[in-house]
């Protein structure tokens, strides 16, 4: 009798032989919503180098994946993804982190790479708390949430990230929910396919070091939750920004067509040759 | 010229064994252009550039600062004109990030900075470091510390250079005293990071790099340029040991299907992170140094003069000429003088030093600074010989020829 093996086997690098996720984490479900995008659109992983930086979600690609990757310092994987995918325009180069990692000390490489609307796919899984460290607040932690580093309660303003993003200029901005597995799987194969920054947003429920220590509950309890306070963008449009303070706007919140950073590189190559000659 | 058969000789040495790979040969398809054959009046951060260029150097990503910004206006003018580009990203800490990745994804890589810049660039350096990344880094210092004053060259950034990055490792970085070498110098440190993949420190100053002076640019067959050695194409990815070898791994670039797992987390030497065993921790550190300290030889590049002298002056960098001059008309005084330049500052060159020392009675250390290398010099000369430091009047200043023979007088008394 021939053993039974998962269809997505083949994406794994053969050396890895556990998960180093927790118990209930969202991270699992990421993982098998981006490799099944990419055998979905029929692509191989020698298409993709992936790259990602310090924290949970970094570890989605690093080691998992069997395929090129590089597996950053926190913050940056962003700015390293820049100098790849311009030494290897012809490859899809996606980067995966969470939300410390992408949108706290590596924030600015976000947004001006958004600006510059550089092809590549950027992945986004916001767990709203630092978890490898142990439970500290992020600049995603809703207000008032008690941390490990925020014993009375958290007395910041929360980013929402996908909405700074569609701001700072990315051609393609999508946001789902760990409940949300299929349509996120549709909204990556998109993003593979786009020409320019596509930008992905994925809340991802901890339920170790969010869910259990904020008393917001188990994995389950926490999908439940992300499921009640997701709101589609066409309904979210019709109410006001206090109404929609503890909703999450899923959905394709931009798809738009406008310069890329490769395309505008290489005619500005093509003009300075042309200069010499 | 004696320095320009120096350079070749350096360049040659290197040319037979390692030059591989489409870059090397790309950029020999377009060396009409690379290569600006000629002899010129050039700026020494323009000449940077041009050896950059030379040396094949595809990719540079950079943040404005004083004053190292003509390598950067040089290379965005220049470099797409070769197939090539200088991209300008939001601070120094994407760009070493650029650079790594473009490094990764096989280009030859640089980027141009000052003191301010390194500071920012520090942990990544570690980063480059620990995956042994091929790639070059232009330190133009200036008045320092902090924002300090751009315009002003200082060596206020020697120890930074060995130190900036977190934990046990060795650096290279090359020190040019003239245009002519801010050009010679940048093809070898290229040489040097393809070589030994890492990062590779031009310790330039703002009087260097804005010193302007003869400048000839040799012949594009006279300038042999060598590529990173990479697993054979086709190799099993899995069988592929990509890193900590003291001999130098092939690098498993991106993009050929080796399937490479790079962290700068502890790795063995295929590349898989380990967190727990300390013994893997403990060979990734020592492999990582021993790499560069095998073949400390063939980095360190000093220029001696000091044939029978008592009184040596050990300087590098644009001090070096206030030295030599100071030398000279010591000797024309009839007293014993020679001078031992550092080209190579990291490694350190421990034997250099030693086997000056061994011959002089006084060693006079001389920088741009409050003393920075001296405390290394006097570490391996102390032994044999007298040891004293001369800094300028002012730091800021190089040295005055008639203040270092007042100190030689002194000490030869």
């Amino acid at each position: 009798m021939s053993e039974i093996v998962h269809p997505l086997h083949r994406f794994i690098r053969p050396s890895v032989t556990q998960t180093t996720f927790c118990p209930g984490c969202g991270d699992g479900i990421v993982v098998q919503a981006i490799l099944r995008a990419i055998d979905g659109l029929g692509m191989d992983l020698d298409d993709f180098v992936f790259v990602s930086g310090i924290g949970c979600a970094a570890w989605i690609p690093s080691p998992f994946f069997n395929a090129d990757v590089l597996h950053t310092t926190h913050g940056r994987p962003i700015a390293f993804a820049f100098g790849i995918k311009m030494g290897l325009p012809e490859k899809k180069v996606m980067v995966v982190s969470g939300d410390g990692d992408l949108v706290a000390i590596g924030g600015n490489h976000l947004i001006q790479n958004a600006r510059r609307n550089i092809e590549m796919v950027v992945l986004c899984i916001n767990n709203g708390i630092y978890g490898m460290t142990g439970g500290q607040a992020a600049p995603t932690t809703p207000m008032g949430i008690k941390t490990t580093t925020t014993p009375y309660g958290t007395v910041e303003n929360t980013f929402n990230i996908s909405k700074l993003v569609m701001a700072a200029g990315a051609s393609f901005v999508a946001c789902w929910t760990a409940a949300h597995p299929k349509q996120l799987t549709n909204s990556i194969k998109k993003a593979i396919q786009k020409k320019g920054f596509a930008f992905i947003e994925v809340f991802s429920q901890c339920p170790i070091q969010f869910g259990r220590k904020t008393g917001v509950g188990s994995a389950v309890e926490m999908l439940e939750n992300y499921k009640n306070r997701s709101i589609s963008s066409k309904e979210a449009a019709k109410l006001s920004d206090e109404e929609l303070k503890d909703r999450i706007v899923v959905g394709e919140l931009v798809d738009v067509e406008k310069p890329e950073m490769l395309e505008e590189v290489k005619k500005m190559m093509d003009k300075a040759r042309g200069g010499v000659e | 010229m004696h320095w320009m058969r120096k350079l070749h000789d350096l360049l040659s040495r290197f040319s037979h064994r390692c030059v591989g790979g489409e870059a090397a040969e790309e950029s020999k398809k377009m060396n009409v252009k690379r290569v600006l054959t000629g002899r010129y009046f050039m700026m020494g951060n323009v000449a940077c550039a041009e050896g950059a260029i030379a040396a094949g150097c595809e990719f540079t990503a950079g943040y404005p600062i004083t004053p190292a910004t003509e390598i950067a206006n040089r290379l965005a003018e220049r470099l797409p004109q070769v197939g090539g580009a200088f991209f300008q990203m939001e601070d120094e800490i994407s760009a070493i990030a650029a650079v790594v990745g473009a490094s990764w994804a096989g280009k030859k890589s640089m980027t141009v900075t000052s003191g301010p810049g390194i500071s920012l660039m520090s942990e990544n350096i570690g980063f480059a470091i620990s995956v042994e990344t091929p790639c070059v880094i232009v330190n133009v210092q200036r008045g320092a510390p902090s924002t300090g004053m751009p315009t002003i060259g200082i060596q206020g950034d020697m120890v930074q250079a060995k130190h900036c990055s977190h934990g046990d490792y060795e650096i290279i970085a090359l020190c040019p005293s003239s245009p002519q070498e801010m050009f010679g110098l940048t093809v070898i440190a290229f040489n040097y990071a393809e070589r030994y993949r890492t990062p590779v420190f031009i310790l330039s100053d703002a009087f260097v790099g804005h010193m302007r002076e003869e400048v000839i640019i040799p012949e594009p067959e006279k300038i042999e340029t060598i590529y990173r050695k990479i697993p054979e194409p086709g190799t099993d990815p899995q069988g592929i040991k990509g890193f900590l070898s003291e001999d130098v791994a092939p690098m498993p670039i991106f993009g050929r299907g080796f399937k490479a797992h790079v962290t700068s987390s502890c790795h063995d030497e295929v590349g898989k992170r380990n967190l727990i065993d300390i013994s893997v921790l403990d060979n990734y550190i020592r492999k990582l140094s021993n790499k560069i300290l095998k073949h400390k030889d063939e980095i360190t590049l000093v220029e001696r003069d000091y044939e029978g002298a008592e009184v040596v002056l050990v300087s590098y960098g644009g001090v070096a000429r206030a030295a030599a001059m100071a030398a000279s008309r010591a000797r024309e005084e009839g007293l014993p003088v020679g001078t031992l330049r550092l080209i190579t500052a990291w490694p350190f060159p421990e034997e250099e030093i030693e086997k000056m020392a061994r011959k002089a009675k006084h060693v006079i250390v001389l920088e741009n600074n409050l003393g920075q290398m001296y405390p290394y010099i006097k570490a391996e000369a102390a032994h044999f010989a007298e040891v004293s430091f001369l800094s300028p009047r002012l730091v800021g200043e190089i040295q005055d020829p008639e203040d270092i023979l007042a100190k030689i007088r002194e000490v030869a008394k």
